[in-house]
C-alpha cells in the first residue's frame, strides 16, 4: 500500500461495553503535525473523561465531528494523512475492498474458521479487544432449515431466521401485539422523539429498527402535513439527565421537606463598589479577580460568625431530629455553567483571609464553568450564595441546597434615585434576597443575619468591626 | 493488659508514616540498613534502572492501545515498578510466582513476553505462556484468590522433599491492600503459617483498592498483620528498587532453606487509574498524587546513577531509546495479533477429553455452520 490516503481513526470503546462518548475538546486542528500517542481529543462518556492518544502520526487532515457533539464507537472522529510506510499495518488503514469485507463481520463458518491464520487479515468476533468495529455490524444470514433445527446453544445475538420480523407496516395492528425489534437505546431515543416504533420497518439486522430509521420516519413525520403528528415539531423533549437531573432531585428535595421562607433587603452599596476598586489596586490582589461578589462573600461569612444558626443543617439523629450547627463554612457558590446550575464550595471559607477568598471564588468557579469540579468540591455545603445579578435580574426567591439552612441571593447592581443623607441622590443600588429553612431558623434569626449583610454592604468598615 | 490500654488510637499516624525499610532515599542517596546489607556492581544497578524504564514505557503503550480502542482493558503498574522488579529480580531460577493482573514488571523479569500480556487484554488468548516455564502462573483476576495457589504449590515443593537443597524453589504470591481483607489472603496465611510453606506474601500496597483508601482496609499497618498469623511481616519502601530486592531476596532465602513464610508490604503508590476504565479523580485528589511523584521510583535511582558517575548520559539516551524501541514492536505487534478461531475457546479448557464439553464444542460447531457461507453487501 503506498497511496497516501488519510487514515480514520474510530472512536473507541475506552470503557467496558460503552456505547457512545461526547466530544469534549480537540487537541489539534487540521494542518497540525500529530505523533503516535499524542493525546488529540478529550471524551466524556458515561463513565469518565478520558483523553485519547492518536494511534497515527502525520498531519491532521480533518476533524469529523466538532466539539459537544456525542458519537456512537465506532464513527470515525478524524482523518490523518500519513507517510506511506513500509507496510505497517494500522487498524483503520486497509484498502478499501477490505474495509468493506470487515463490515461484514459474520460469524465464521466452521471451515473458514479452523483456517483463521495470523497472516489472514479479517477480524472476527472477540469478546473484547477487538480494535474498532464499524458503528453497525450485520451478520450474515441463517441457512433455511433444513431439516434439523439450528443447535440449541446460548448466543445471546441468536434471534431464530426463520421468523424474521414481519413488516410491522402491513402488521395487522389489533393481532400481533409483539413489541417491534429495537435496541433499547433506540427505543429510548423513539420515545424521547414521539415516534411509534410499531409504524417503522427496521432496516437493521433481523429486521429490527436502528436509530437511523427511527430519525427517518421522525423526519418524515415532520414533513407530513397531517396535524396530529406535527407535535413532535412543536415541542421537543430533552431527556432530563447529568446535571439537569440533579438538579431537578435536590430542588424538589429541598422544596418539599424545607420550610421555605424568603425576606427581601434593598441595599445602597455605592461605598461597597468603592471598596472594590480600592481593593482592586492593593498589590495584595495583583492577579486575582476582585468583585462585588467577594464583599458579599466577606459579609455573610461574618454574619454567620454572628448568628451561627443559620449555618445549620437538619438531621434525624439517633434519638429524633437535630439541628446539627457547623462551626466551618463550607461556602456554596451557585455557578451557571454550560452543563447546568453548579455549587462548587468554598471548603472551611471561614479561615481564608480576603485575598485567599478571592482566590478561591474564582479558581473553584472556573473549574466548574470548565467541568473540572471534582465531586469533593461539589460535596458537603453549608451555605450558598447565588449571584443571580450575573442575569440582570433583581432577585428571586431561592430555593435550599439540600442539607442547608440558607441561601443568600445577590441581585444586580443599578443605578437608582435612593434618599442619601436626606437628599434624593443617585445611588447603587441592589437587592438581597435571604431564603432559610424554617424549621431551623426563625424569622427574627433570618432577618438580623439579612440585615447584617446589608449593613456590611452598605457601609464595608462594619465587616472590620465585626470580624 | 486491659482492653483500653491494647485498642489504643488506631494508628492513623502509623499508616501515614510507615517505619520503611529503605536503602535509597527519594533522592537517589544510598543509605545502609543493618538488617538488608546490598552489594550491587554499577552494571547491576544500571539493568535494575533499564528494566525500570522499559517497563514503564510497556504500561504507557499499553494504555495508548486501550484508549484507542486496541485493549478492552489496562491495569496500569505505574508507579510501582521499583516493587514489581525489585521483587522480581530477586526471583530465581527454581521460584514460581503466583501474579495479580497487575504484575507486568515481574512479568517482565520472569522473561514473559510483553506481548503474551497484551493478547490477554485483547481478548484474543488467556495469557498463553507457559508458566511452568518461565516460573510464572498466569494472571489471576479475582481478587486475592492466588494466594491459596501459591500456598498449596508451596506446600507441595515442601513435600517433594526439596527445602534446603540447591533445587529448592520459592513461591512468591502478588497482591495488592485491598486483597487482604479477602477470606482466601486470610486463609492462605493460616495455611501458610501452621504448615511452615516456603511462601512470601508480597502485598504491593499502593494505598487504594479502586475508590477504596487504605484506611478503609485496616486500622494496623498491614505488615503487622502477619504477627497475628504467627510469621514475619516487613514494610519495605515500595518506590526503592534495592531494598524491595534486598529484603525480598532475604525473604525468598528463608523460604528455600526451610524457614518458612514472610509478608513483604511494598508501600507504594498507584500513580494512575486502577484499571483503564477507572477515573480517580472522582475520589482522590491531585495533592496526594503530586506528593507521590516526588518519590518517584525511576527519578531516584537515576539521579544514584548520574550522581555516582555509574552512568553517563549516552547510557541513558540508549535506556530510552531502546524502551522506546520496545514500544514500537509491542504495538505493532498488537494490532497484529490474530483473532482465535471461535471454536479454539474449547481448546485448552481440559486436558483430556471430556463428554461434556464435546457435546458443547459439536452444538456450537454447528450453530457456526448454520450460517450463509457467501457474504455480499
Amino acid at each position: 500500500m503506498t497511496p497516501v490516503s488519510p487514515k480514520l481513526f474510530k472512536l473507541p470503546d475506552v470503557g467496558e461495553g460503552l456505547t457512545e462518548a461526547e466530544i469534549v475538546k480537540w487537541h489539534v486542528q487540521p494542518g497540525d503535525t500529530v505523533e503516535i500517542n499524542q493525546t488529540i481529543v478529550e471524551i466524556e462518556t458515561a463513565k469518565a473523561i478520558v483523553e485519547l492518544p492518536c494511534p497515527f502520526e502525520g498531519v491532521v487532515a480533518e476533524l469529523l465531528v466538532t466539539e459537544g457533539q456525542t458519537v456512537d464507537v465506532g464513527v470515525p472522529i478524524i482523518s490523518v494523512s500519513t507517510e506511506a510506510e513500509g507496510g505497517v499495518a494500522t487498524p483503520v488503514s486497509e484498502p478499501p475492498a477490505q474495509a468493506a469485507a470487515m463490515r461484514e463481520e459474520g460469524v465464521p463458518s466452521a471451515a473458514e474458521s479452523g483456517m483463521t491464520s495470523p497472516d489472514q487479515p479479517k477480524r472476527q468476533p472477540v469478546l473484547v479487544g477487538y480494535g474498532v468495529k464499524e458503528g453497525t455490524t450485520k451478520r450474515r444470514a441463517r441457512k433455511a432449515p433444513n431439516g434439523a433445527p439450528a443447535a440449541p446453544v446460548s448466543v445471546p445475538a441468536q434471534v431464530p431466521a426463520q421468523a424474521p420480523a414481519p413488516p410491522p407496516a402491513v402488521r395487522p395492528q389489533a393481532v400481533d401485539n409483539r413489541l417491534p425489534l429495537a435496541k433499547p437505546p433506540v427505543r429510548k431515543m423513539a420515545k424521547d422523539l414521539g415516534v411509534d416504533l410499531t409504524t417503522i420497518t427496521g432496516s437493521g439486522p433481523q429486521g429490527s429498527i436502528t436509530r437511523d430509521d427511527v430519525l427517518a420516519a421522525q423526519s418524515g413525520e415532520a414533513a407530513a402535513p397531517a396535524a396530529p403528528r406535527a407535535t413532535a415539531e412543536r415541542e421537543e423533549r430533552i431527556a432530563v439527565k447529568g446535571v439537569r437531573k440533579a438538579t431537578a432531585a435536590a430542588m424538589s428535595g429541598s422544596a418539599f421537606t424545607a420550610p421555605h421562607v424568603t425576606e427581601f433587603l434593598q441595599v445602597d452599596v455605592t461605598r461597597t463598589m468603592d471598596a472594590v476598586k480600592r481593593l482592586r489596586d492593593l498589590p495584595d490582589f495583583a492577579g486575582v479577580k476582585v468583585s462585588p461578589l467577594l464583599l458579599v462573600a466577606r459579609a455573610l461569612l461574618t454574619a454567620v460568625a454572628r448568628h451561627p444558626m443559620v449555618n445549620s443543617a437538619w438531621a434525624d439523629g439517633p434519638s429524633g431530629a437535630e439541628i446539627v450547627m457547623k462551626r466551618y463554612v463550607n461556602l456554596g457558590i451557585a455557578a451557571a455553567t454550560d452543563r447546568g446550575l453548579i455549587v462548587p464550595k468554598i471548603k472551611d471559607a471561614q479561615d481564608l483571609s480576603l485575598p485567599d477568598l478571592a482566590r478561591a471564588l474564582t479558581d473553584l468557579t472556573d473549574k466548574a464553568r470548565a467541568g473540572k469540579a471534582s465531586p469533593a468540591d461539589l460535596s458537603d455545603g453549608t451555605i450558598t450564595i447565588t449571584n443571580v445579578g450575573v442575569f440582570g435580574v433583581d432577585t428571586g426567591t431561592p430555593i435550599l441546597t439540600p442539607g442547608e439552612a440558607a441561601i443568600l441571593a445577590f441581585g444586580q447592581i443599578r443605578d437608582m434615585p435612593w434618599v442619601h443623607e436626606g437628599e434624593l441622590a443617585i445611588r447603587k443600588v441592589t437587592t438581597l434576597a435571604l431564603s432559610f429553612d424554617h424549621r431551623i431558623v426563625d424569622g427574627e434569626l433570618g432577618s438580623r443575619v439579612l440585615r447584617d449583610v446589608g449593613d456590611m454592604l452598605e457601609d464595608p468598615l462594619r465587616m472590620l468591626a465585626w470580624s | 493488659m486491659t482492653i483500653d490500654s491494647v485498642r489504643g488510637a488506631p494508628g492513623a499516624s502509623e499508616l501515614a508514616e510507615p517505619e520503611l525499610i529503605r536503602l535509597l532515599t527519594p533522592e537517589g542517596e544510598r543509605v545502609e540498613h543493618p538488617d538488608y546489607p546490598l552489594d550491587l556492581s554499577a552494571g547491576e544497578v544500571r539493568g535494575l534502572y533499564r528494566d525500570l524504564v522499559i517497563v514503564r514505557r510497556i504500561d504507557r503503550e499499553a494504555v495508548a492501545l486501550t484508549r484507542q480502542g486496541e485493549l478492552g482493558l489496562w491495569a496500569s503498574l505505574l508507579g510501582q515498578e521499583a516493587a514489581q522488579i525489585g521483587s522480581g529480580r530477586a526471583l530465581t531460577e527454581h521460584d514460581m510466582v503466583f501474579p495479580t493482573y497487575r504484575e507486568h514488571g515481574v512479568a517482565w523479569c520472569r522473561d514473559v513476553p510483553p506481548l503474551n500480556l497484551l493478547g490477554l487484554f485483547r481478548g484474543v488468548n488467556h495469557g498463553g505462556w507457559d508458566p511452568a516455564e518461565h516460573g510464572f502462573h498466569l494472571y489471576t483476576v479475582v481478587i486475592g484468590s492466588q494466594t491459596l495457589h501459591a500456598t498449596g504449590y508451596a506446600m507441595g515443593v515442601q513435600r517433594d522433599g526439596l527445602l534446603g537443597t540447591p533445587s529448592a524453589g520459592a513461591t512468591m504470591a502478588y497482591f495488592g491492600d485491598g486483597a487482604t481483607s479477602q477470606g482466601d489472603v486470610n486463609e492462605a496465611f493460616v495455611f501458610a503459617s501452621v504448615f511452615n510453606a516456603p511462601v512470601v506474601f508480597f502485598c504491593q500496597n499502593n494505598q487504594w483498592a479502586i475508590s477504596e483508601p487504605l484506611e478503609k482496609q485496616t486500622r494496623i499497618p498491614l505488615y503487622k498483620r502477619a504477627q497475628g498469623y504467627g510469621f514475619p511481616g516487613l514494610r519495605v519502601d515500595g518506590n526503592d528498587v534495592f531494598a524491595c530486592l534486598a529484603v525480598t531476596r532475604k525473604a525468598l532465602e528463608n523460604a528455600r532453606t526451610g524457614q518458612g513464610p514472610t509478608l513483604i508490604e511494598a508501600f507504594t503508590y498507584r500513580m494512575g487509574a486502577h484499571t483503564t476504565t477507572d477515573d480517580p479523580t472522582r475520589y482522590r485528589l491531585k495533592a496526594e498524587e503530586e506528593a507521590w511523584k516526588l518519590k518517584d521510583p525511576i527519578e531516584r535511582v537515576k539521579a544514584y546513577l548520574v550522581r555516582g558517575d555509574l552512568a553517563d548520559t549516552a547510557f541513558l539516551d540508549e535506556v530510552e531509546a531502546e524502551a522506546k524501541q520496545v514500544a514500537k514492536e509491542l504495538r505493532e505487534g498488537c494490532l497484529a495479533l490474530p483473532d482465535p478461531a471461535p471454536l479454539s475457546m474449547f481448546e485448552h479448557v481440559y486436558a483430556e477429553d471430556h463428554p461434556l464439553m464435546t457435546e458443547e464444542q459439536e452444538q456450537f460447531a454447528a450453530y457456526l455452520a448454520s450460517f450463509e457461507e457467501e457474504v455480499t453487501p
